[in-house]
């Protein structure tokens, strides 16, 4: 009986010893995520809509997750240069990277808007149509007609107009750096032969897009 | 003779006051007076009552709406500025704004010079191994501000510390605001090493 008794003690102390160690790891992981949500948002807006700080800050929401994740690594590896986004992906674990991807890939609040409107109707025919005699290829063709992108090539939808004519005007300086391979590539010519007020009409067109 | 002495001080202060006592910002008049009692003749503010100085306009503005609406409420607030503003229009409030924004403000440098450094580097990087942002980000290299987004140069550190505690602690400043997501894991040391950097930047 007593046996029994030690037997049993010993099974649900072994019960109690796996469940542990099943559960506490996966509820820390799911805290560290939600943690590392956080410290995302308090930048890139409270629903990853983006936000304007110093510099703004792109919207995350509906991003794909293939372009995140190969963001986050190019910041790592100097292929994208930005201070703070080196520091912030530096501290990132691969799982984390997939999961934080992931959960902005999902978010989809309204465009935080902002943007000059004069300039959309301009903005809508090179999205849709590019400049043929500037060599520019319509954004659609890849982005797709909603601008929702996809895999490695990025959602534009709902984007920040600033951060889209920071992007397009400084995309050779800041872009596919070093000598690794980038896909950050295929854009440089597209953004060279963009002029500025072509820039600014495609950036507040797509800022609108839902 | 305490009875005196303040009556000596009473008609310092007005007189003090009385070259500044109006402010025109473009075509009102705006009485600044009932500032000065709290902030300072020049706007340089006393350690519980910040520096109005070169504060960005927007927020300024933004701050004055807030506290009127009482959603800014932290006790000083409370105990303060929610009287202060209670008769404040939506105009006068611009102009309040727009009138301190232009005093050149001067750096309190009450901070602790040996934590000075750490603080700047919490400014500048954060720390992203324990989800604390860069402070740099949205206040910018010189913690000037921009907009809405308040200068944070030069503040006092009794002022700045409060603040920073204050998210912490649940209350408000204007809706929508990072900041209470932005200060939550901030430990004591961390904040009092960015309220000294922060005292001495020009």
């Amino acid at each position: 009986m007593s046996s029994f008794g030690s037997c049993l003690t010993m099974i649900r102390a072994a019960i109690l010893a796996a469940a542990l160690s099943m559960s506490l790891p996966v509820a820390s992981r799911a805290g560290e995520l939600q943690a590392k949500l956080d410290y995302c948002k308090t930048c890139h807006g409270l629903s990853g809509q983006g936000y304007r700080g110093y510099f703004p800050m792109p919207r995350l929401a509906g991003q794909q997750q293939e372009y995140l994740e190969n963001q986050l690594r190019a910041f790592v590896e100097r292929r994208r240069i930005n201070p703070i986004m080196a520091n912030v992906a530096h501290a990132l674990s691969p799982s984390m990277v997939s999961g934080l991807s992931s959960h902005f890939q999902h978010l989809n609040p309204k465009p935080i808007g902002g943007a000059p409107s004069h300039s959309s109707p301009a903005g809508r025919q090179i999205f849709n149509e590019g400049l043929p005699e500037a060599n520019v290829p319509a954004c659609s063709a890849c982005h797709g007609s909603d601008g929702h992108g996809q895999n490695e090539i990025p959602r534009l939808a709902g984007q920040l107009y600033e951060y889209m004519v920071g992007q397009l005007t400084g995309w050779s300086k800041v872009r596919g750096q070093g000598t690794s391979v980038d896909t950050s590539a295929v854009m440089a010519p597209t953004a060279h032969n963009m002029s500025r007020s072509q820039i600014e009409a495609v950036a507040a067109y797509v800022s609108t897009l839902p | 003779m305490n009875l005196t002495r303040s009556a000596w001080m009473a008609a310092l202060l007005t007189a003090l006051i009385a070259p500044v006592a109006t402010a025109v910002a473009g075509e009102q008049i705006v009485p600044v007076q009932n500032c000065t009692w709290c902030h300072g003749t020049s706007a340089q503010g006393y350690a519980m009552a910040p520096r109005l100085a070169g504060q960005r306009p927007a927020y300024l503005e933004t701050q004055l709406n807030s506290f009127r609406e009482h959603f800014r409420d932290a006790p000083l607030s409370k105990q303060y500025m929610w009287s202060a503003t209670a008769a404040l229009g939506p105009q006068a409030a611009r102009d309040l704004a727009a009138y301190f924004s232009t005093i050149p403000p001067r750096a309190a440098n009450d901070g602790n010079t040996n934590l000075a450094t750490m603080g700047r580097t919490i400014y500048m990087n954060g720390i992203p191994d324990a989800n604390i942002a860069a402070c740099y980000a949205c206040h910018g290299p010189n913690a000037e501000g921009i907009r809405d987004i308040p200068r944070l140069g030069g503040l006092s550190r009794f002022y700045l510390k409060a603040r920073l505690e204050q998210w912490g602690q649940g209350y408000h400043s204007v809706p929508g605001s990072p900041m209470p997501l932005v200060a939550r894991p901030l430990a004591s040391a961390e904040i009092e090493a960015l309220a000294s950097y922060l005292s001495f930047v020009k």
